[in-house]
């Protein structure tokens, strides 16, 4: 039993925290945000620099050899900076399918861009009907001499607009909401028959509605086979919820921290607002959702590599508790703020929207209570 | 990081557990089963701790001079949690966690010689006077008088909210020694014999309804009651530092073993119940709802193994930490005791006097279910003792976020 | 008691229903707040003047139309299940109480025919930068130089500022005694020299509140209202009626019916999401909140037409009010799925903007972040449950 990091890993927290310290402060991060492209490729080749791309790959694939922990220590320190570059399509969702199921080939091929900042990555997963049932998959797969012809709608495609390639679940056989007959497909983004509509989301980051029309891919294409696919996507999801509750703790720490400082220096009837304890019991609330995110955060990035019962009880679990203590905290943030809280001038607002966008991220509480009762 | 526990641990862990299967015997099991508000009748726990005390685990907390039981923090943890697990008795506090550290911290060789022995064989029930009819969360305005007559105390005034005062040997008082300066100033702490001359005890009866002689909580009267000179704790007037450090103790405890198993038997109740011509477990909206409260027990200890792992033998845990958990904890104890209240539906209803509901009389309606809402009023009290949880939230901001 | 309408009621409430039916303007119809232009904003609300209801709440005298309180009641009701953009609040709700409760005649002759036609859009300039909660505490100075005053200082959270001809204001023209005894109420042409409106941008995106800066503004005494220094008694009395209308319970319930289409509309696992048992039982948890509220609406309602005015109770239709309207549009995001996410607020969006997802799906997030105003605005909602622990409790 043991809570405490590695000096490596301390080392990582310090570095990543000083990184977005001295090149995204909030002004920073809104330039880039309203910037015609939406992320900065300069700091993507900086993370690239840093070993940021690298580290949780394993040594023979040319990474640093980290794993969940490394990755819990960068989501939570670019989440404090609000950084929206796409770490996590990229390196956590794409780069994890890649290095945990993909063939030699597939990895030869694919992960040197990764880890060199040269390709960005987008899990093209969900559906317009999908909601949150990842198995839920109309866009098919059929079969075409070697390869496959895809057709069909991925709905929300976190970082699509920035995207070389895309992971696409399609369906090779069975029903729509068959689990069975799912397959994972590498497509280029510059491949015939992709196309996107593009779109700015509620957080500040980019998505896109992405059709497939006739695409053809090579059999290589294919990440492990049919009977797996919906197994190694929903892997994936999971370690995606360990990432972004990591990342929800930087939102709420830097929201509790902004708000006590607020409300020590907020003075309204000669005195400063923290002092009414009405204020202070929020605030005590606020922190004790934290704590209690940061118990389930580590927790869960701890069992990502368990058995999947055991990982799919805990990412469902934490990503209740993110869920409910992200929209807590960053509602009572902005209440505390009054009205300036509801403003595009200050980080809070921006804190807060990520929270909300993180609840329904890989599915939202009402969804996650269930899969964790039936876990 | 790293979840699993040593191969140490994990040995420890199957000591305690062959220990409660041999010392948990059926008589105790059943009175723990039943019990409204986790007490259950003097003489089985005064065995119980005597079992432990045989085993040398009667004081985990304890340091190892003394008859603790030498326990690392993880072990401390494993052994708390184990017992919770099984729903065995709670060591009576007052006593074992809560004089003894005060004694042994500022007490003379004599005193932890007279009473240390005693409290770790059991063989003395004590009980706390702390809060007056005047004096809950504002603990420092304490009225109840010590006046110095020479070579004795002479005590006048009155304690409320004491904790099995009928069945106790001796109370711990904080009593009003002066009133100069500061009112934390003038408070000492006093150990007074229950069978000296003057000293009465009074039941109150709670919501839960108790049955004769079975109340959990009294208040204590004193009326010229004569103390011996020695039997003062600490400095004359000191009495406050000895309340602050024993408050601390109070709280540090992990929740999540007896949360666990208080919903574990829930959810085997819940399968015997019938709703709409299905078991209630099968019922979306209840099972959502038990779900959640198994979710949180899991966020209970996931944060509780986070702070354990972080103390270092013989430490506290911190003012914060003990804060958090006190106050997460007692919230879902009242939240499960809820649950449990709803799932039972109209047989919530009867009312069994026998606060130990242990007589032969089958429960009304199905087996099980006669604590159950006795113990939803009885938990109530969880959120207002031992420093209410607005008390709790006050200590928070003010030790964490410098409020 | 009673809960029956008369048969003149329900005879009133054809007529109003009615009256909307046909005169409503039908490009307006479900139009979004964002979406709104200044003549947008105007155009249901000149329809009434011309028919005389745009001032309900007023006495007759003054160009009310003498309903009484349950006719009153539900022609809020027929508005808000319609879905009427109301006529501007800062003339009809705020303002115009004012000028026939403590104006001088050349004030009640000219101020109010503005605020019934709309040809005059009012604007309220009370919170300051320094001066939120604690409203008392404003800085903003008007210093008295012959037949005129001098303002300087700063407002903050003007809503449509950018709209306004006229500002009522707030400012301190004593420095004596308590905070509130300097403070005087004063009417200023936003026209006049020294007056910058700079927008402020809100976290839905929105352009919908301002702040304003008053620098050496001229100011005609004879706009003052009320008494120099008696400004508070006036503020406490707009803030009062601010708050009576403020639980919306009709529009929140129009906001549930649309929840639970949206509901009807969106699949989980192949089924309708209203079937889900978990999201049937917080609609319907909402609703009966919102039931309890519609009946301590009532019960406030019946003792105002007994002559009782709002009393501190009000605040408890201003908690309630604002968060059921928070947890209404809170599910309402949540049953959109992944498509509460696209965000292309009004302002960014280009001629050949095209919806993202299913068309119920639009907007319903900016509506999310735009709601949780409701509980700072108006005296915030800590501020009504210190009212309520003072006036209702005795604490």
């Amino acid at each position: 039993m043991d809570f405490s990091f590695t000096e490596e890993q301390t080392l990582l927290r310090n570095m990543v925290q000083s990184f977005v310290q001295d090149n995204y402060d909030f002004d920073s991060r809104m330039k880039i945000v309203r910037s015609e492209e939406g992320m900065s490729r300069e700091i993507w080749g900086q993370f690239a620099e840093l070993g940021l791309l690298a580290a949780p790959f394993s040594e023979e694939m040319g990474g640093l050899d980290g794993g969940p922990i490394d990755i819990m220590v960068i989501m939570e320190e670019l989440g404090r900076g609000l950084v929206v570059e796409p770490y996590l399509p990229t390196v956590v969702l794409c780069g994890g399918i890649l290095s945990r199921h993909a063939s030699a080939a597939q990895q030869e091929a694919n992960l040197p861009g990764i880890l060199g900042g040269e390709h960005i990555w987008a899990l093209a997963y969900s559906e317009p009907q999908s909601r949150f049932n990842a198995g839920d998959v109309l866009t098919s797969a059929k079969a075409d001499g070697e390869g496959f012809v895809l057709n069909g709608t991925k709905a929300v495609v976190a970082a699509a607009p920035w995207a070389d390639k895309f992971i696409v679940s399609a369906r090779i056989s069975g029903e729509q909401r068959d689990r069975n007959g799912i397959g994972l497909f590498i497509v280029d983004k510059s491949a015939s028959g992709v196309s996107t509509q593009d779109y700015p989301t509620v957080d500040g980051n980019r998505a896109s509605e992405v059709t497939f029309e006739n695409v053809a891919v090579s059999g290589d294409a294919l990440i492990g086979d049919a009977t797996t696919g919906l197994s190694i996507l929903e892997e994936a999801l999971d370690h995606g919820i360990g990432a972004i509750c990591a990342e929800s703790l930087g939102h709420m720490k830097s929201l509790n921290d902004a708000t006590v400082e607020y409300c020590k220096t907020r003075k309204q009837f000669g005195v400063p607002i923290g002092s009414f304890q009405v204020l202070q019991h929020r605030m005590v609330d606020m922190f004790m959702e934290y704590e209690q995110s940061v118990s389930m955060t580590y927790m869960v990035n701890m069992k990502l590599s368990e058995g999947e019962e055991e990982r799919r009880k805990a990412a469902s679990g934490a990503k209740v508790q993110i869920g409910k203590s992200g929209r807590f905290v960053g509602q009572e943030a902005v209440q505390l703020h009054g009205g300036m809280g509801m403003t595009e001038e200050l980080s809070v607002g921006h804190y807060f929207k990520r929270l909300t966008v993180i609840d329904t991220q890989f599915g939202n509480v009402d969804h996650h209570l269930k899969r964790f009762a039936s876990a | 990081m790293d979840l699993s526990y040593s191969a140490e641990d994990n040995a420890f862990r199957e000591e305690v557990r062959a220990f409660i299967k041999e010392a948990f015997t059926p008589d105790i099991r059943r009175e723990c089963e039943r019990s409204k508000n986790g007490y259950i009748s003097k003489d089985l726990h005064i065995t119980w701790q005597k079992r432990l005390y045989e085993k040398g685990w009667a004081a985990p907390n304890w340091p190892v001079e003394h008859g603790g039981a030498g326990f690392t923090p993880t072990q401390k943890f494993i052994y708390t949690h184990e017992m919770e697990a099984a729903g065995a008795p709670h060591t009576i506090p007052f006593g074992m966690t809560m004089v003894a550290p005060v004694i042994m911290k500022f007490g003379t060789e004599e005193q932890k010689a007279q009473y240390l022995p005693d409290i770790l064989a059991s063989n003395v029930w004590w009980c706390q006077g702390y809060s007056e009819p005047g004096s809950g969360s504002d603990l420092a305005s304490l009225q109840m008088k010590a006046e110095d007559k020479g070579d004795h105390f002479l005590c006048n005034g009155s304690k409320i909210w004491t904790s099995m005062a009928q069945h106790a040997d001796m109370i711990f008082c904080l009593v009003r020694t002066s009133n100069e300066g500061k009112r934390q100033q003038g408070i000492s702490f006093l150990l007074i014999d229950m069978n000296t001359p003057g000293v009465s005890v009074a039941p109150l009866i709670t919501l839960d309804g108790p049955a004769k002689d079975q109340q959990e909580i009294n208040q204590v009267f004193f009326e010229d009651v004569k103390v011996p000179k020695e039997n003062l704790v600490g400095n004359l007037n000191e009495g406050w530092t000895c309340a602050k450090y024993l408050l601390e103790f109070e709280r540090g405890n992990p929740y999540s073993g007896g949360l666990h198993r208080t919903l574990d038997k829930l959810r085997e109740l819940a399968g015997d119940i019938e709703a709409d011509g299905a078991s209630l477990l099968e019922n979306a909206d209840f099972s959502a709802k038990l779900a959640d409260l198994e979710r949180q027990v899991m966020v209970m200890e996931a944060t509780e193994l986070r702070i354990f792992s972080d103390v270092s033998a013989g430490d506290n845990i911190g003012p914060g930490s003990s804060s958090m958990l006190k106050t997460r904890g007692t919230e879902l104890q009242k939240d499960v005791s809820e649950l449990a209240m709803e799932a039972i539906g109209q047989y919530g209803l009867p009312f069994v006097e026998d606060t130990l509901a242990s007589t032969n009389e089958s429960d009304i309606g199905m087996a099980g279910v006669a604590p159950i809402t006795p113990r939803y009023f009885n938990v109530r009290k969880t959120s207002i003792y031992a420093g209410s949880n607005e008390i709790q939230r006050n200590i928070i901001a003010k030790a964490v976020l410098g409020l | 008691m009673d809960v029956e309408f008369t048969s003149e009621d329900q005879a009133f409430r054809a007529e109003a229903r009615k009256f909307i039916e046909d005169n409503y303007p039908k490009h307006l119809i479900g139009a979004d707040r964002g979406d709104l232009s200044k003549e947008d904003f105007l155009a249901w609300h000149k329809i009434l003047a011309e028919k005389g209801w745009v001032a309900p709440s007023w006495p007759e005298e003054f160009g009310g139309t003498g309903w009484t309180v349950t006719q009153k009641y539900i022609w809020n009701e027929e508005s808000a299940a319609f879905g009427t953009i109301p006529p501007l609040p800062f003339g009809i709700a705020m303002l115009g109480p004012v000028i026939y409760t403590f104006g001088n005649q050349a004030q009640k002759d000219w101020v109010l025919p503005g605020i019934k036609s709309g040809e005059t859009w009012w604007c309220q300039g009370y919170s300051e930068p320094g001066a939120g909660s604690d409203l008392a505490g404003l800085k903003t100075r008007a210093v008295r130089d012959g037949d005129d005053y001098i303002v300087n200082g700063h407002k903050i959270w003007t809503t449509l500022a950018q709209h306004a001809d006229w500002m009522f204001c707030l400012v301190r023209t004593g420095a004596e005694g308590k905070p509130q005894a300097g403070i005087s109420f004063l009417l200023i042409d936003m026209k006049t020299p020294g007056i910058t409106v700079r927008p402020i941008i809100t976290i839905d995106g929105g352009h919908e509140v301002n702040e304003v800066f008053l620098e050496d503004v001229r100011v005609p005494a004879e706009h003052l209202v009320g008494e120099e220094n008696k400004g508070w008694t006036i503020a406490k009395f707009l803030l009062g009626n601010e708050r009576s209308g403020i639980a919306g319970v009709a529009r929140s319930k129009k906001a549930i019916d649309r929840l639970r289409e949206i509901a009807r509309g969106e699949l989980e696992d192949g089924a309708p999401l209203l079937e889900s048992s978990d999201f049937a039982r917080r609609i319907s948890e909402l609703e009966i909140d919102l039931t309890a509220l519609e009946y301590t609406e009532l019960r406030t309602l019946a003792s105002e037409s007994k002559g009782q005015g709002p009393g501190p109770e009000s605040s408890i239709l201003k908690i309630k009010g604002t968060e059921i309207q928070q947890r209404i549009t809170e599910l309402t995001m949540e049953a959109v799925g992944n498509y509460a996410s696209p965000w292309v607020p009004q302002l960014d969006r280009g001629d050949n903007y095209r919806a993202i997802g299913p068309d119920h799906a639009e907007g319903v997030s900016q509506t999310y972040f735009n709601t949780r105003k409701t509980s700072i605005y108006g005296g915030s909602n800590e501020i009504q449950r210190n009212i309520i622990a003072k006036m209702v409790l005795g604490l």
